[in-house]
């Protein structure tokens, strides 16, 4: 059911990727092989690259992050950048947050159905995300102990 | 895509075509009852869910198993307290199954049971010796520092020697190694239960061994737990060289599960470092013992009826075909001294009248969570309007969050019968309930009560420097309920 739910997701990002010029070759079987991982924070991108940064976001059980404060960024001056969110019926709602936000606390902001049963204290696996694009994968740091251990027993959890 | 959007469809014609609410009862406030109840309230418009418990309490093991010294993990309590309060959905305490009421008379009041109890009895291992005094399962000391009820007057014996014997190597292993090796004045700050503080505070058990009967590869434990008992202060930890050596079959294993791989190089590391830590007299240690499985329990000769000691077999790893290992015993036996022994070996379910039940396994013989009434061949007959959920449908396994997935299949079989039209009678659902109680005379407790002892807890525990001082009677958790 999961598996099926995944590569319905990946189909919508490969076609929105495709339809903002970005890679186009990656396969749904590629997609599906990206590595589990937390995501703290949006990366900062130059402009040209912010459309495909807006595609790759997948709601479901597959998201996350480490706890974050974005406490800090609450002011207006802090820049904001838009995220699509995909839900399982394929309905794409967009939402405006500051960078710094955590995946899961923009949802949560955005009454958007998101799973984090300990609220982001790295107590349990309901949020982890699954970054499909190996370069902005590659961006990221390395998981920590603490989120690999929390990882080994995450459901769905695919290697890249 | 279809089933989804039928399952849309289906409940908004459900909830349009007949101005009858759907009657859903769920037996049991644990994690799987939540997660259950949550997304039974938002699949269907017309749902209306009871969670009864057979404790005034809600939540299950997230209140009576998970430790004191992990309160990040109780978290998950706000979002199932969320669930208790949406306006279609109701706690009921103190109402219990098979006493108060049977399945039967449930089944007629409720269009959809599912039963989500867990496992509140315990594995075997049926060896000599079992039933000396001084043995108990996890289980039973696992609900004693934490207050349940039921085990407050346990009165386990911390005092005769240094040692405790823990059998078993799973989380549950570790949980109670690390209540009985970490310092009382950690302990003190925690919602443990005050008299279990007392009594560890007069312990004298030093050394806790914890017996695997297989390898390190093999252990149940996961990584965080082990990181965590591996990094507590003033810990020594004792792992033989000899018992880290790894077969051809371990790289295999290993290879698969990128868990066991992270958990032996923690171990291997344990090892490395604990040969180098000088001995102090008065020190904790916590030994991993493994090949070892026990084949009897010794008795005091000082103490009649008490435990002294384990006689344990050595063993060795033979496959099993598909990567699998077992124990096979070598005829060497060896005892190891203690005055205490917990077995962590699983937790077992518990059946009740009328429901079929698999006494092999342990849990209740279902097809996606649908309850089978018996299998012939290869098709499955299954009780209409009957469902589980959690360890009482899969087996005491998983974490808190595997009850997630496993709601999310029990309730997509609910919405596939809906939508085949099982639920053509209407059932008099909570109100049919409430009626029966009364006239039992049941002192259900509901939400509203369970905050009052939520409440009278966390006042005491502000008095104490604990998040909560909890109330470990059943009179006083009923009377402050009652407030």
């Amino acid at each position: 059911m999961l598996g099926h739910r995944i590569s319905r997701f990946g189909s919508t990002i490969v076609k929105q990727l495709a339809r903002e010029g970005y890679i186009s070759t990656y396969g749904r079987r590629n997609l599906q092989r990206s590595y589990g991982h937390y995501l703290p924070s949006l990366p900062v991108v130059p402009r040209q690259a912010r459309t495909s940064q807006e595609a790759w976001f997948l709601k479901s059980h597959k998201f996350c992050t480490s706890s974050t404060t974005s406490s800090e960024n609450g002011d207006e001056e802090t820049e904001k950048i838009t995220i699509i969110f995909v839900d399982k019926d394929g309905e794409e709602i967009p939402v405006k947050v500051p960078i710094g936000m955590s995946v899961l606390e923009a949802a949560h902001e955005n009454d958007i159905d998101l799973e984090g049963a300990c609220e982001a204290s790295l107590a349990c696996s309901t949020c982890h995300v699954i970054v499909m694009d190996t370069e902005y994968y590659n961006k990221l740091e390395e998981p920590t102990d603490e989120e690999n251990d929390m990882l080994d027993l995450a459901f769905g959890l695919t290697e890249t | 895509m279809s089933r989804y959007l039928a399952r849309y469809m289906v409940s908004r014609y459900f909830s349009s075509a007949s101005s009858r609410p759907l009657h859903v009862c769920i037996v049991g406030s644990g994690p799987a009852g939540f997660y259950t109840a949550d997304k039974v309230l938002k699949a269907h418009e017309g749902a209306h869910v009871d969670i009864i418990d057979r404790l005034p309490t809600p939540f299950g093991l997230v209140r009576s198993g998970v430790a004191p010294d992990h309160p990040e993990t109780k978290i998950a309590i706000n979002q199932f307290s969320r669930v208790a309060q949406h306006e279609r959905c109701s706690f009921i305490g103190n109402v219990k199954l098979g006493s108060d009421l049977s399945l039967s008379e449930l089944r007629d009041l409720y269009h959809v049971v599912v039963l989500a109890y867990g496992a509140e009895s315990d594995k075997d291992l049926g060896i000599p010796g079992e039933s000396l005094s001084g043995i108990y399962s996890a289980r039973e000391f696992v609900w004693w520092y934490n207050g349940h009820p039921d085990y407050s007057c346990l009165k386990p014996d911390l005092k005769t020697s240094d040692s405790a014997v823990i059998l078993g190597q799973g989380n549950v292993a570790l949980d109670v190694a690390r209540i009985l090796l970490r310092p009382t004045t950690e302990l003190a700050s925690t919602d443990i239960a005050t008299h279990a503080l007392s009594a560890l505070k007069e312990s004298s058990i030093r050394k806790v061994y914890l017996i695997g009967r297989r390898g390190p590869v093999q252990a149940a434990l996961t990584a965080k737990e082990l990181r965590e008992v591996l990094g507590i202060k003033n810990l020594h930890i004792r792992i033989k060289q000899t018992d880290l050596s790894v077969t051809p079959a371990d790289e295999e294993e290993m290879k698969t599960s990128r868990a066991r791989k992270r958990i032996y190089e923690l171990l291997s590391k344990a090892a490395a470092a604990a040969k180098t830590s000088k001995a102090d007299p008065d020190q904790r240690e916590l030994h991993f013992v493994f090949f070892r499985q026990p084949d009897q329990f010794l008795e005091s000769d000082e103490r009649k009826g008490h435990v002294s000691g384990v006689n344990l077999q050595k063993t060795i790893l033979e496959s099993v075909g598909t990567g699998k290992q077992i124990a096979v015993g070598t005829g060497e036996f060896e005892d190891l001294n203690c005055s205490m022994v917990l077995k962590a070996i699983g937790y077992k379910s518990v059946p009740v009248n009328g429901l079929p039940f698999d006494h092999k396994k342990g849990v209740v013989p279902n097809v996606k969570g649908r309850v089978v009434s018996h299998t012939s061949g290869d098709i499955s007959q299954t009780e209409p309007g009957l469902y589980v959920c959690g360890w009482l449908k899969r087996g005491p396994v998983g974490i808190i969050a595997t009850n997630l997935y496993c709601a999310e299949e029990t309730v997509g079989s609910i919405s596939e019968d809906i939508e085949e039209g099982v639920w053509k009678s209407s059932k008099a659902g909570s109100k049919g309930l409430m009626q029966l109680l009364e006239k039992r005379k049941v002192k259900k407790v509901e939400f509203s009560g369970w905050e009052k002892i939520d409440a009278k807890e966390k006042q005491m525990g502000i008095e104490r420097n604990k998040p909560r001082e909890k109330l470990v009677t059943w009179e006083d958790l009923l009377a402050a309920a009652a407030n």
